[in-house]
């Protein structure tokens, strides 16, 4: 039992921030190493019915459309059961409404017939501006809409979630006492959980109570270049070299610019970041699970010596990045498991600089970007290079998004590596 | 996702330099998030108030977070020597209110004086608090004092709990302390009534969906959470959320004796020796004897602990979070060796061993911030056997049993020896089992402390835990000025007069963080 598959089933009105909550939750899961996919029963509409014509469709006496609608709701199921009994997944989020408790119990028993949990996420929301910006911000630039023009769209948006409010039951205290469940209220204020099964479930309620919508930046950094990436060495506790220094006067000078509103500064417990940050001349917090990925026995050497010391160590890191271990080290996949709170904790926070180091930007760049394993120990992270991390919800996908945008500082001396 | 951190963060903020105007730069707000918090309790005699607070304080204090529980039932017993019924507690008691209103603003005050004067960060006001007018009169008192309020109200309705738990904590209670059990349980029903009459629940839709708080529904059915504020009440609702009650046991112990034990070296990954494989047998033999209900079994990544679970014949789980204390350049070097290469850092380690940190290495107190996901996993879980080592079993004992930085890298964890901890009203009992298989002894006591300063390298200060509810720094006095700040070994420190003076920089009590990024003192 403490292995089944999880089933996620979303539940709320139009532009309550599901596919928000999906998108996002399928990307900590996945980062965290829980293999996790999301089937949002939308784009499975959009792909049988060519060409949204009007909220019409979703009118509850429109007997053509609420067939439609149920095939998609089971061919989405069906893709469901193959990720989790065939495909090794661990975790599918079901992104639809689900808003009646007919179709709840209808999911629910397909779960129970496969052998999954099943664990419902509820997002309630009244306050009319947050809808209206929920439509603006996703609905307005989604493939149903692209022929309409945004008054147009947002007055089909509104009439299309009149559809659902008719028959829409929320989650209740009473009948749904025995179904596990979370429901978030007003974008985060507050919570109901109920009956919470398992750990993964434990984890998934402590993500989502922790998320939050307030516009801001994240910018990572490395540390300036240090004495041993001078000498093409890694890790160690080296102090900067004359260009690092340099590096940090100009990102004390761009931090400034930048006029952040409340920035929180984070660095590791290494030399090289805690110098970086005296820079600044502001207040910053010093983590030790920010410091960089032990290399073992392999510490302080140059990759020439490595190759000539430890040659099958060597070679089996290329083949297997993510997973190889130095020997009395640590690999990116321990990297990832020691970094989790201060994901945790960004995403409580609001603008935040983080200066780290390479393998640990790699990591959370990861996280940020949705890259998989296999690309992490390969994401480009040079020195002297501010990454700023801005979500924005692209047009064509509701949830998060990031729009890189890459600063290069004037000191642009980078060692070539 | 087993073993994933989820800890409160090792942090220090740096000390400013003094001569920067970036004091006024920083914004209220930013103290605001180091204000003391107060930790209100609410509900119905026999709700588990006591319990919770209890349990919350021990694992705040194991993560670092100076927290302390104010219990108004300890107030009340001192203001009122001999407890005769249930009717001190009826509403229409004019004179007993009045008492029971003077013991809260006496606790309240005692609350203060820890949270603004002992350097307490959290207070976890235990009472029932049932009233909005107590509740109102609380929330001023905090206001008044800059502290953050967070409510944490139990609410439960099944007569069976209530039962069991008047049994289990009500019948020993002081207050009664010779009558029949049946009296007992008759009278603290009554109590339970009086407070009925003006209980009010907390409100989320209308009169309290202001505040912030966590409504605990059933002994943890169900949870209702408001207006979370920071970082610390989020962990509150997190851990408020894995604990449970139902009776279950765990195991500790160490890996069987390894080759390297033998040899009197530390850490390292050796195996086991011939006598530690006998006690694997041995264990496998005890596990089997108590008949254990759905046993769960947790080793480190280390060869030694694996060992010695691969000879138990039943599912296991490695956690790498569960590995030895990493000794860093002393890795695999015996006691002597260490002593005879860095005879300084021997001596640190004595001074201070539970934030001394190993050269390219790990304390006592990173050790404890590692382990807190297996302390997070270990209460959601029901029967655990943890097969670990000795830094770490000692960091795990000083959760369940409440053990106190100072004590804790001195418990004995004996080699061989298994610790049953079961949990038994508001705490829990050991019972310490030798397996009779003979091993060397790795214990080292404290020595007797010589007075002669310490030279402290600079990272041998493990930097604060977590930088809560400590002073704005507008109130401390003026700066010590860091020279040579950059990167070399030994920064001299300027000690300004306002500080205290002793030999070296104790840093077992929380200490104001303007100071956290002292690297060295010159003594």
């Amino acid at each position: 039992m403490t292995n089944c598959p999880t089933l996620i089933v979303m539940v709320g009105l139009p532009a309550r921030g599901k596919t928000y909550i999906s998108k996002k939750l399928t990307r900590y899961l996945n980062w965290i190493g829980v293999p996790t996919k999301e089937f949002n029963v939308g784009q499975y509409r959009r792909d049988l019915v060519k060409k949204y014509k009007s909220f019409e469709f979703f009118l509850p006496d429109n007997e053509e459309g609420l067939k439609i609608r149920k095939q998609c709701a089971l061919a989405a199921l069906n893709d469901v059961r193959q990720y989790l009994s065939e495909e090794n997944g661990h975790v599918a989020v079901f992104d639809a409404t689900n808003t009646t408790r007919e179709r709840r119990e209808t999911i629910y028993k397909f779960g129970e017939e496969n052998g999954y949990k099943t664990f419902f996420v509820e997002s309630v929301c009244v306050d009319p501006e947050v809808i209206a910006a929920n439509i603006v911000q996703v609905k307005l630039g989604s493939p149903d809409y692209v022929d309409c023009s945004n008054d147009e769209a947002t007055e089909d948006f509104m009439k299309r979630i009149e559809c659902y409010k008719n028959s829409y039951e929320t989650l209740d205290e009473t009948l749904d006492k025995d179904l596990s469940y979370i429901k978030i209220m007003d974008v985060g204020r507050s919570y109901l959980v109920n009956r919470v099964m398992d750990h993964i479930q434990s984890r998934i309620v402590y993500y989502l109570m922790n998320i939050h919508v307030t516009p801001r930046s994240i910018y990572l950094c490395r540390h300036g270049e240090s004495e041993l990436n001078l000498k093409g060495r890694i890790g160690g506790d080296p102090g900067l070299s004359v260009r690092g220094k340099e590096f940090a006067k100009s990102l004390a000078q761009f931090i400034n610019e930048q006029n952040i509103k409340d920035l929180k500064v984070w660095t590791s417990q290494m030399k090289r970041t805690i110098q970086t940050a005296e820079a600044l001349g502001v207040p910053y917090e010093q983590w030790k699970v920010l410091n960089e990925i032990d290399a073992g026995v392999c510490e302080e050497m140059t990759y020439e010596e490595i190759q000539e010391n430890y040659p099958l160590e060597f070679a089996l890191r290329d083949q297997d990045k993510y997973r190889y271990r130095y020997p009395k080290g640590e690999s990116y996949e321990d990297l990832v498991q020691r970094l989790e709170p201060v994901i945790m904790e960004l995403e409580r926070q609001e603008n935040v600089l983080v200066i780290c180091h390479q393998a640990v930007m790699r990591c959370l760049l990861a996280y940020f970007l949705d890259k998989p394993a296999e690309q992490l120990p390969y994401l480009k992270c040079p020195l002297h290079t501010v990454l700023k991390l801005t979500p924005v919800a692209y047009g064509k996908c509701s949830g998060e998004a990031f729009k890189t945008h890459f600063i290069l500082l004037e000191n642009k001396l980078c060692l070539n590596k | 996702i087993f073993g994933s951190p989820l800890t409160a963060p090792a942090r220090a903020v740096n000390a400013f330099n003094a001569d920067s105007p970036v004091r006024q730069r920083c914004p209220w707000a930013s103290y605001m998030t180091n204000s003391p918090t107060l930790i209100v309790m609410i509900g119905l005699p026999a709700r588990g108030k006591t319990y919770m607070s209890k349990k919350l304080t021990r694992y705040l204090n194991w993560i670092g977070v100076p927290t302390k529980v104010f219990n108004l039932g300890v107030y009340r017993r001192e203001a009122v020597k001999s407890y005769k019924s249930y009717d001190f507690f009826r509403h229409d008691n004019k004179e007993a209110m009045e008492i029971r209103k003077r013991c809260a603003l006496v606790a309240l005050e005692d609350v203060k004086s820890y949270l603004l004067e002992e350097s307490g960060q959290i207070a976890v006001f235990d009472a029932t608090n049932t009233t909005r007018e107590r509740r109102d009169l609380i929330l001023n008192f905090a206001k008044e004092n800059a502290f953050k309020v967070f409510f944490v109200e139990s609410v439960c309705d099944d007569p069976e709990v209530i039962a069991a738990n008047i049994l289990e904590v009500k019948v020993s209670s002081p207050d009664y302390p010779e009558i029949h059990r049946e009296n007992v349980m008759d009278d603290f029903l009554k109590r339970i009534e009086c407070y009925k009459v003006t209980y009010q629940p907390l409100d989320p839709d209308a009169y309290d969906k202001d505040l912030s708080f966590i409504k605990v529904i059933n002994v943890g059915q169900r949870f209702l959470v408001n207006r979370v504020q920071d970082y610390i009440q989020s962990k509150i609702v997190y851990y408020l959320m894995n604990i449970h009650v139902q009776p279950r046991t765990i195991y500790l112990c160490r890996h069987g004796e390894s080759e390297y034990n033998l040899l009197g070296r530390i850490g390292g990954d050796s195996g086991l020796s011939a006598r530690g494989k006998q006690f694997s047998q041995a264990l496998k033999k005890f596990i089997e004897e108590q008949e254990i209900v759905e046993l769960k079994v947790w080793t480190s990544q280390l060869k030694r602990t694996i060992q010695t679970a691969e000879s138990l014949g039943v599912l296991y789980e490695q956690w790498k979070i569960l590995n030895e204390i990493d000794a860093g350049v002393c890795e695999e070097m015996t006691y002597a060796e260490i002593e005879a290469k860095y005879p300084e850092e021997f001596a640190m380690r004595d001074q201070d061993k539970y934030l001394y940190r190993y050269p390219g290495g790990e304390s006592y107190q990173d050790l404890v911030q590692r382990l807190e996901p297996v302390i997070m996993e270990l209460e959601r879980q029901g029967n655990v056997l943890v097969i670990s080592h000795q830094a770490v079993m000692r960091c795990l004992l000083a959760y369940f049993l409440d053990k106190s930085a100072d004590e804790l890298p001195y418990l004995r964890c004996p080699l061989h020896t298994i610790l049953k901890l079961t949990p038994v009203a508001y705490g829990c009992k050991v019972e310490t089992i030798t397996l009779n298989v003979e091993a060397v002894n790795t214990h080292r006591d404290k020595p007797s402390l010589n007075s002669s300063p310490v030279r402290m390298r600079r990272n041998s200060f493990t930097p604060r835990h977590h930088s809560l509810g400590s002073k704005p720094l507008h109130l401390l006095g003026p700066l010590p000025a860091l020279q040579a700040r950059e990167g070399a070994e030994q920064p001299q420190l300027e000690l300004s007069p306002a500080l205290p003076s002793p030999a070296f920089l104790t840093v077992t009590s929380p200490v104001p963080f303007s100071l956290q990024k002292m690297s060295t003192l010159a003594v």
